[in-house]
């Protein structure tokens, strides 16, 4: 995994929720689509804990192939719950890198943070995946959304 | 909105919406006139997620007999709504990964205890605090269970009964589960090793959202005969188990999505929502997906199976009651597809039939409930919410006709998680039920706020519609006591 990934990327970007009858939404935003992944990873791990209390001392590395890039933000997000469960590390900060490989996008990712624990962190929701349901990546004309449903 | 949905009323709680364009077959919707009215307003409004667009594409879907059904717990879900039930012939007929969901095989145990209310009295607190140590629940809790890879494959083959082998119940709990808590056909090599890594510590842990188990008492009895057949009686307590195959069966419907996409595009059925993605039942998409779908129903069942056995033990160190004397009343699944015998104008054939959302509700004479229950049919389980009543009910002759033998699943959510987390603060709802006699436990009291009875739609509603319509009958009506949450 390259060294070279901006690590603050993950405190400033903002992200916000989004309504659904029996789950719930997340939108990341940034002025890069790869900011907006960021924020979209500290949407849904925001869910389970309050990630400002997490501290980014462990990482976790993602890296995942799709022809578009919604289809990459399902597989960003569900790489990064599926190791976080199997590792059982909750990531608070992000870093994504992608690029163009012939037809398909790559994408290598990293979240930074530490194991779960119930004593430091305020437990909140457990997120199992994301989904292709409210799934959207788009340029506006000041930034980059990418948001999808989250299964609860 | 360009859409057009015409729903013509067949009788007080049922309408029919008539086959157009590429449908198949007709919708037809079993619900009371406020929740069509609201699915008719979610057209109107454009809504994104919206049930009634989500019957017909299910109507479109090739081989699918009949009708596509929707009970009265409907909501849009994935690709296929929630309260929906769908049968395809096995030679022409489709499985729809929308119709089986995320939640593999998540259902409800309900367990029977010999203690009337009175018999609790005192110990309530203590009780819910054992219970709320011994069922691993919530965000990153983990099972006793240690297993190996090859552990888990035996887990996903064998359901409810590796567990009991291990010491977690007994011969007579597999007895009374569906299907007697094991589905064939499930190879081990059609799961990922990611989905087996995460089911790892997750073996007997609740997880968190909906899911819970309850204490609860028999408020009243409304259908003596069904409730003396499966064990119950006024004043009674009983314990409801509420979960799924856990992050398992979410990484098997994630791993199939762009499996079964491809399969769709294979064998030219349209994508109309991107998780209805199907697969023809005889092509090898399809078998391998239905193995899959077979082993983590089987590890929903062992789920149940273990925590059924962690709340004996609390039982058992709280009121010295023996386990042996806990009983498994049913356990019924609610987001599957199986392969059943079915009477389709007049002539049997075998389907499959897919139900999410929504339970298998045998009436009596079939087969497939167990002996003691034959007469009356097998109990399906209706979930209130942490402050309401939660139903018995059970299978009818006519449920059998309208609905392959269908039932509702509980009241269904009225309000977003985001709303109910922003109106209701976890703290006070927990005071308000415990003023009402209720013991919530939860390790998250976002998650309670999220879970407030205010958030959910009338179950009563629900029941009533179903009863109306004769598909399913209200046995007893039951009362939470203790909650415990994720």
């Amino acid at each position: 995994m390259p060294q070279f990934f901006p690590s603050h990327w993950g405190k400033a970007v903002p992200f916000e929720y989004l309504d659904h009858t029996a789950d719930i939404g997340i939108r990341g935003i940034g002025k890069t689509v790869e900011e907006a992944f960021c924020a979209a990873a500290r949407a849904v791990f925001n869910l389970m804990v309050d990630i400002d209390q997490v501290v980014p001392a462990q990482r976790i590395d993602v890296e995942v192939t799709a022809s578009r890039l919604d289809l990459l933000l399902v597989e960003w997000l569900g790489g990064l719950i599926s190791q976080g469960d199997i590792s059982g590390i909750v990531p608070s900060q992000f870093a994504v890198k992608i690029v163009h490989q012939e037809d398909l996008l790559n994408l290598q990712g990293t979240g930074w943070g530490e194991p779960l624990d119930p004593k430091r962190h305020r437990i909140k929701l457990e997120v199992k995946g994301a989904t292709y349901s409210g799934l959207r990546v788009s340029r506006l004309p000041e930034k980059w959304i990418a948001q999808c449903i989250v299964d609860i | 909105m360009d859409e057009q949905f015409t729903l013509e009323q067949v009788s007080s709680v049922e309408w029919a919406l008539p086959r157009t364009g590429e449908m198949h077959v007709p919708g037809r919707i079993i619900a009371d006139p406020g929740t069509i009215e609201q699915l008719k307003a979610d057209i109107e409004e454009g809504k994104e997620w919206n049930a009634l667009r989500q019957v017909r594409n299910v109507a479109c879907l090739p081989g699918i007999v009949t009708a596509a059904l929707a009970l009265p717990d409907v909501h849009p879900g994935y690709g296929f709504p929630i309260g929906g039930v769908a049968a395809f012939g096995l030679d022409t007929g489709v499985v729809a990964l929308g119709g089986i969901g995320f939640d593999i095989n998540c259902g409800v145990r309900m367990l029977a205890t010999p203690l009337s209310r009175d018999q609790l009295a005192g110990k309530s607190t203590k009780l819910a605090d054992d219970l709320f140590r011994s069922v691993p629940a919530g965000l990153g809790s983990e099972g006793e269970f240690r297993l190996s890879i090859r552990e888990i494959d035996q887990l996903l083959q064998a359901g409810a009964r590796f567990a009991v082998e291990r010491g977690y119940g007994t011969e007579e709990d597999l007895a009374y589960i569906e299907g007697n808590g094991q589905l064939a056909g499930a190879d081990p090599a059609t799961v990922s090793e990611r989905a087996k890594q995460r089911q790892f510590r997750q073996v007997g842990t609740l997880g968190s959202g909906n899911h819970y188990v309850e204490v609860q008492v028999v408020e009243q009895v409304l259908d003596k005969p069904a409730a003396a057949a499966y064990g119950l009686w006024e004043d009674q307590i009983v314990i409801s188990i509420h979960t799924g195959s856990r992050a398992l069966g979410h990484q098997i419907g994630q791993d199939y999505l762009p499996i079964m996409e491809g399969a769709s595009r294979r064998y030219n059925i349209p994508i109309r929502e991107r998780e209805l993605v199907c697969a023809p039942i005889e092509s090898e998409e399809g078998k391998r997906y239905l193995s899959a779908v077979s082993c983590g129903a089987n590890c929903a069942f062992a789920n149940r199976q273990v925590i059924a056995h962690l709340v004996r033990g609390s039982f058992n160190h709280v009121l010295g009651l023996p386990d042996k004397q806990v009983h498994t009343v049913y356990e019924v699944g609610h987001n599957n597809a199986k392969i059943e015998g079915h009477t389709v104008a007049g002539r049997p054939q075998m389907l499959l039939v897919h139900r999410k959302g929504a339970t298998r509700a045998f009436a009596s004479g079939s087969d497939e409930v167990p002996t003691r229950y034959r007469p009356v049919g097998h109990p399906i389980f209706v979930g209130g919410t942490m402050g309401t009543a939660s139903y018995v009910m059970r299978g009818t002759k006519i449920g059998m006709e309208k609905t392959f033998g269908s039932g509702i699943h509980g009241a269904g959510r009225g309000m977003s998680r985001k709303k109910a987390a922003k109106r209701f603060w976890g703290e006070d709802v927990k005071k308000a039920l415990e003023k009402a006699g209720i013991i919530i436990r939860s390790h998250s009291m976002r998650g309670v706020a999220e879970e407030a009875p205010g958030a959910y739609k009338d179950v009563e509603r629900v029941v009533n519609a179903a009863t109306a319509s004769g598909i399913n009958r209200t046995v007893a009506r039951l009362r939470p006591l203790i909650v415990i949450k994720g």
